[in-house]
């Protein structure tokens, strides 16, 4: 049995719950979700313990990129939770890469997951506890 | 011809939010407006402007009223979630302060702490609909015999749950740098040394007292949106004060006016009452609040037509003067370079980081504005103002 944990970073409108089904049905995949923010309208992530055999798993990967959906396998990843960010700006000011910056005028914070280098400072910097931290050994947001 | 003097009353003004014909606006939208227009044509036209506010404020709480057992309790000792709530008063009334930590906190035994749960959270989960697990302890007497209650509970099952507020909605907040070599742990957020960045926390324009800044029309019995409900100021907030300098336009330059607000959690909303951790400082609650500002005549309409140009701070040092009680001011700075996103200061650029959420704010004073569109708010009129 071949088991691993995977980030999918879903654009926006697809159909994001059935597409992680189609693992099961086309490709024999477990899946386990570990956390999830969904929504139809805009991007959204999840997290998943996926086991099988590693055929299965493979094509099973293979496919979720066919449907656009980003694949990644890290170590460790940095989150914002999009529901639970008050846009107050707080992380800006320890955010080293500028992975968190404000977007004026309308002075919303965004997350630029490319530039982010995972160095953590913004988790307990948050004051709303929005970011956070997922990691293989973990599988448990901080 | 002249035209006679613009006023308007309180009553005219309801009776034609109760109609649907209202004109309102938001404190943002009154900027554009009155650029165009000028202040004279906006007056006639505008009835109502609103304004907004989410930030962080300590100085907030809840009444709560955990209700009776048998045999019959007077608490001394109240935990909410492990949070200690005051319980001085009578029989099963406490107050949950924003601030108060969870019992088994580490505090800053490791600076800097996490500060995970506190009062704030509590007030959070509550209006959230969460369970809480109450617990309360007396010394018993002969009329209350019950020596300690334990009970889950949420909202719907207190008696009542008041939030009431001792400071909130300042009027205008310091911008807070840090000139020492250490990295600090304040209030004002985390302020990395050499002047590394420099944070505030108010909505500028959007403010409420920014935009009657001499509370012509907020006194007791204003209504307001708090916390997603609608409440009231009951008086001025601790710490209030009127005698401050001001801009031409009247807008302190300060730290100046507050407001003591005050309405029923059980009507509020986790969207706008939300648990906060302040690294290495402690536990808050941030709170939404929005106060609509009748225009009563164009003087009304010109303040608020005020904008972040126009409104003002100063930049206090929280490395070495704000603990030890000094107020030095390395500079003042308007909201409209604040939130530019950089400010010079002693010849250094500094990168501005709000802690006030504009996102926030807007969509308050746009709520607002809509309740009041659609005649489901209307506005309480001052029985006592506060410059009297
Ligand atoms: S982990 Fe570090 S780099 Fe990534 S967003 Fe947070 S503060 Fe920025
Ligand atoms: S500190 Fe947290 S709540 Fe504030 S903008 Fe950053 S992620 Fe959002």
């Amino acid at each position: 049995m071949y088991s691993k944990l995977i980030i999918l970073n879903f654009p926006p409108e697809v159909a994001q719950k059935a597409i992680v089904c189609q693992l099961t049905k086309k490709y024999d995949l477990l899946f386990n979700i570990l956390s999830a923010k969904i929504s139809n309208q805009k991007e959204g992530y999840m997290v998943l313990e996926l086991s099988g055999t590693k055929s299965d798993y493979n094509r099973g990967v293979r496919y979720l990129k066919n449907q656009g959906v980003t694949v990644s396998t890290p170590e460790q990843q940095i989150f914002k939770d999009v529901e639970k960010c008050t846009h107050c700006g707080a992380c800006t000011a320890v955010c080293p890469t500028e992975a968190l910056y404000i977007k004026r005028p309308e002075m919303e914070v965004i997350f630029d997951k490319e530039k982010c280098s995972i160095c953590e400072l913004c988790i307990l910097t948050c004051p709303s506890r929005a970011m956070g931290l997922f990691s293989e050994h973990t599988e448990t947001a901080l | 011809m002249t035209q006679s003097r613009l006023e308007r009353t309180y009553e005219e003004i309801n009776q034609k939010i109760k109609q649907g014909k209202a004109v309102v606006v938001t404190a943002e939208e009154i900027v554009g407006i009155v650029r165009e227009e000028g202040v004279k044509k906006a007056a006639r036209k505008v009835d109502v402007v609103t304004t907004g506010t989410f930030a962080p404020m300590c100085s907030s709480g809840a009444f709560l009223n955990i209700g009776q057992s048998k045999p019959l309790v007077r608490t001394t000792k109240t935990l909410i979630n492990n949070v200690l709530a005051y319980s001085g008063v009578a029989a099963v009334d406490c107050y949950i302060g924003a601030t108060q930590t969870c019992e088994d906190d580490p505090l800053n035994k490791r600076h800097p702490g996490d500060f995970n749960y506190g009062g704030g959270h509590v007030i959070e989960d509550l209006v959230a609909g969460k369970t809480v697990d109450v617990e309360a302890t007396s010394y018993g007497t002969d009329c209350y015999p019950n020596r300690s209650i334990h009970k889950r509970m949420t909202l719907s099952d207190f008696n009542n749950a008041i939030l009431c507020n001792p400071r909130n909605a300042y009027q205008n907040y310091n911008c807070a740098i840090n000139r020492s070599d250490k990295i600090k742990y304040t209030y004002m957020g985390t302020l990395k040394p050499n002047m590394g960045n420099a944070n505030y926390s108010t909505s500028g324009e959007l403010s409420p007292l920014f935009n009657d800044p001499y509370l012509k029309t907020i006194g007791v019995g204003t209504r307001i949106f708090l916390g997603g409900a609608q409440g009231y100021v009951t008086w001025t907030g601790t710490q209030h004060k009127s005698e401050v300098e001001r801009t031409p336009g009247g807008t302190p330059l300060t730290p100046a006016g507050t407001l003591a607000v005050t309405g029923d959690l059980k009507e509020m909303s986790a969207e706008w009452l939300i648990g906060q951790s302040i690294r290495g400082y402690g536990v808050s609650l941030s709170v939404g609040l929005g106060i609509p500002i009748p225009i009563l005549n164009e003087e009304m309409l010109t303040y608020t037509a005020v904008s972040d140009e126009d409104l003002f701070t100063q930049v206090i040092d929280y490395g070495f003067d704000y603990p030890e009680g000094n107020s030095k001011s390395f500079g003042q700075v308007s909201y409209a370079e604040l939130k530019s996103g950089t400010i010079m200061i002693k010849g250094k650029k500094i990168p501005t980081v709000p802690l006030s959420s504009m996102v926030k704010a807007r969509k308050i004073a746009d709520l607002l504005k809509k309740s009041i569109q659609k005649g489901k708010f209307l506005l309480g009129q001052p029985q006592h103002l506060f410059t009297e």
